[in-house]
C-alpha cells in the first residue's frame, strides 16, 4: 500500500460565558425549562431588532489577541440565510466578509516537536435551539433556550498532520479560553463543538486531497477516534480506485462510523448579505488597548510563575495549570496556608486520583480552598496523620465538610498520649513474639510488621513516627 | 439583463416559493430590471470610495451584559399552531 499522509483543519465553536444572549437580554444558563428563558427577538417574531451585547465583542477580540490573530477594526455582521426550524428567523447573523479577527496562530507541541497551528479567523455568530424528535407524535419539537447564545468560530489553516496533532491544538485552545474566562468548554454541554475537515493525500503530494467535514463529536476521545475512522475510511476509497465526496458526515460514538448527512451537489447556498437590522462596528486602538491591558496570565506564563514564585517542579506547575480551575485552586489554596508544595501533592494525587475514579474534569471540583488548607493545617499540627488525612480528604472531595468538625465527630484525632500509646504496643508486642524475635534476629522488615499492628490496634489514629519511636525503645531495652 | 428559467427556479426554490408560470415571468422581468439597474451603477468609477455596509452613519451601538428578560413563554407559544412541553411543534425534520 501507498503511504498517505492526513491534512486537517478544524473549525470550533464556542459559547461564549456571557450573562446574556448576544442580541437580547434573555439569560444564557445552560438547560431550564424549554423556551423559558426566551424572548421576542430570539425567538424571530416580526418586528424586532437585535442590540449586539458589548461583552460579545470584548470577548472575541481577546481571543483574537490571546491567539495572536490581527483585529478587523471595522467589522460587521451579515445574514446566512437557510430554512431549518432550529433557526426561527430563517438566517443566521453571522460574519462572512469582515471577520472580527484573522491571521493568527498558536504553538503545539507533540512528542517534543513544536509546531504552529494558523488561525483562519474568528468570528461571532448565534447559536441555534435544540430539535428534539417526539417519536411518540413523529414530528419536531423546538426549544429556542439556546438560541441566540452567543458564539465564536474559530476557524483554523489545514495544518494538523494526525491526531495528536488536533488533540494537542485543542487541549491548547480550550485551555487559553478557559483562563480568559470566555467560555467554560464543556464539551458535554454543547459549549465547545469542533467540525474536522479531513482528507488524504499520498506522502509527498503537493495538492490537497478532497476533503470531508465531520460533525458530532462530543469529547476529544470521540475526536480521536473520528479522525482514524475517516483516515480508513478515505484511504480504503482510494485504495480501491474510487473517489472521495466531499460531503458533511456525522460521527455515531456508539457505532464507532460516521454517515454521510449532505453531499456537496445538495450544498446549501447561504446567500450570505450585509445584516441590516445592525449598524456597523468600529474598533479604536484604545478599545484594543484596554482589552489587551486586562488580559489575564495564561498557562504558559503561570507555569514559569509557579516554578519561580512557589518554587514546585515544572512537572507539578504543568500538570496543576492544565486546568484552570485546579490553579484557581492552587492559588487560593496556597495563599491560605502557605504551603506551595503540600497543596500541590494533594492535588496532584489525591484530587487526580479522586476525579479520575469518579469519572469527574478538573472542572467539576467541588471543594474549597480553605477545607484543602484547613485539612493540611491539621496534618502540619500533628492533629492527624496522612492515612486519617487522605480517609478525610475523600469526604472533603465529595460533599466540602468542614474537616476539623469531622475529624472531631468522629474521633480521628492523633493520639499523642504517650502512656496510651505505650500500653498498646506492649499488648502488640506479647501478641507478636515471633516478630519480635525475627527483628531481634535482625530483620529489620519486621518492626514494619509490629508497626502495622500497633496503627491496626489503634484505627489508623496514632502517629507513625511516634510508634516506631516506642517500638524501637521497648524492642532495644528488653 | 436576461435571466434564465433555471435561475428563476433555482431562487424559487431557495426561498421555498411555488410560482405559476405566469409569476416566473413576472419574477423574471422584475429581477432582470433589477440587474440592469446594478449594471448601471457598476459604471461608476468607485476607486477611493469606502464601501458603505449601511445606510445610517451610526456605528458601535450596543448593550451592557445584563439580563432584562424574564421567562414568558405562555405569550411566545400563544400563536404557535401547535405546542406540545412548552415547546414548539414543526414538520417533522430528518437529520
Amino acid at each position: 500500500m501507498k503511504s498517505y499522509e492526513m491534512v486537517i483543519g478544524l473549525e470550533v465553536h464556542v459559547e461564549l460565558a456571557t450573562e446574556t444572549k448576544i442580541f437580547c437580554g434573555c439569560t444564557t444558563k445552560f438547560g431550564g425549562e424549554p423556551n423559558t428563558h426566551c424572548c421576542p427577538v430570539c425567538t424571530g417574531m416580526p418586528g424586532t431588532l437585535p442590540v449586539l451585547n458589548k461583552k460579545v465583542v470584548e470577548f472575541a477580540i481577546a481571543t483574537g489577541l490571546a491567539l495572536n490573530c490581527k483585529i478587523n477594526q471595522n467589522c460587521k455582521f451579515d445574514r446566512k440565510n437557510y430554512f431549518y426550524p432550529d433557526l426561527p428567523k430563517a438566517y443566521q447573523v453571522s460574519q462572512l466578509y469582515l471577520p472580527l479577527c484573522h491571521h493568527g496562530g498558536i504553538e503545539i507541541q507533540v512528542n517534543g516537536a513544536k509546531k504552529i497551528i494558523g488561525i483562519h479567523e474568528i468570528h461571532m455568530e448565534e447559536d441555534a435551539g435544540k430539535l428534539i424528535h417526539d417519536s411518540w407524535e413523529d414530528c419536531t419539537l423546538v426549544d429556542y433556550n439556546r438560541c441566540g447564545v452567543p458564539l465564536i468560530e474559530i476557524v483554523s489553516e489545514p495544518d494538523m498532520r494526525s491526531a495528536e496533532e488536533v488533540i494537542a491544538y485543542l487541549d491548547k485552545l480550550k485551555l487559553i479560553l478557559q483562563y480568559l474566562g470566555v467560555s467554560d468548554c464543556k464539551m458535554q454541554e454543547g459549549s465547545l463543538r469542533a467540525d474536522i475537515n479531513l482528507s488524504v493525500r499520498e506522502a509527498g503530494a503537493k495538492e490537497f486531497g478532497t476533503r470531508t467535514e465531520m460533525k458530532n463529536m462530543n469529547s476529544f476521545k470521540a475526536i480521536a477516534r473520528a479522525i482514524e475512522g475517516e483516515r480508513k475510511r478515505q484511504i480504503e476509497l482510494l485504495e480501491e480506485g474510487k473517489a472521495v465526496i466531499q460531503e458533511t458526515r456525522r460521527w455515531d460514538d456508539n457505532k464507532d462510523t460516521s454517515f454521510a448527512m449532505r453531499s456537496k451537489e445538495d450544498a446549501q447556498d447561504y446567500r450570505y448579505f450585509p445584516e441590516p437590522d445592525l449598524v456597523p462596528i468600529e474598533i479604536s486602538d484604545e478599545w484594543i488597548d484596554e482589552i489587551n491591558n486586562r488580559q489575564p496570565e495564561l498557562r504558559d506564563e503561570k507555569m514559569l510563575r509557579y516554578e519561580t514564585e512557589y518554587d514546585i517542579p515544572a512537572y507539578d506547575a504543568g500538570i496543576i495549570t492544565s486546568s484552570k480551575r485546579m490553579a484557581d485552586i492552587f492559588e487560593k489554596t496556597v495563599a491560605i496556608c502557605k504551603k506551595p508544595k503540600e497543596v500541590s501533592n494533594w492535588l496532584m494525587v489525591e484530587t487526580m486520583r479522586l476525579l479520575k475514579e469518579s469519572e469527574m474534569e478538573p472542572e467539576d471540583i467541588g471543594f474549597s480552598p480553605n477545607n484543602l488548607a484547613r485539612l493540611i493545617g491539621l496534618v502540619q499540627d500533628n492533629k492527624i496523620n496522612r492515612t486519617v488525612a487522605k480517609e478525610v480528604f475523600e469526604i472533603i472531595f465529595k460533599d466540602n465538610i468542614e474537616p476539623e468538625a469531622y475529624v472531631k465527630e468522629h474521633g480521628l484525632m492523633m493520639v499523642n498520649d504517650e502512656g496510651e500509646l505505650r500500653s498498646v504496643v506492649e499488648k502488640v508486642i506479647a501478641a507478636n513474639q515471633t516478630s519480635v524475635a525475627d527483628y531481634r534476629g535482625g530483620k529489620d522488615k519486621a518492626l514494619g510488621y509490629l508497626v502495622g499492628q500497633t496503627m491496626k490496634e489503634m484505627k489508623g489514629k496514632a502517629d507513625p513516627g511516634m510508634v516506631n519511636r516506642i517500638l524501637k525503645e521497648i524492642l532495644t531495652k528488653d | 439583463m436576461n435571466i434564465t428559467d433555471e435561475t428563476i427556479e433555482y431562487v424559487a426554490a431557495l426561498a421555498k416559493l411555488e410560482l405559476s408560470s405566469e409569476e416566473k415571468e413576472k419574477a423574471k422581468k422584475d429581477l432582470g430590471s433589477i440587474l440592469s439597474y446594478i449594471d448601471t451603477m457598476n459604471e461608476l468609477n468607485t476607486d477611493n470610495i469606502e464601501p458603505m455596509s449601511h445606510v445610517f452613519p451610526i456605528k458601535n451601538v450596543f448593550r451592557e451584559d445584563i439580563v432584562t428578560n424574564e421567562s414568558n413563554r405562555d405569550t411566545l407559544l400563544s400563536n404557535a399552531p401547535k405546542q406540545k412541553d412548552g415547546c414548539f411543534i414543526v414538520p417533522k425534520t430528518i437529520e
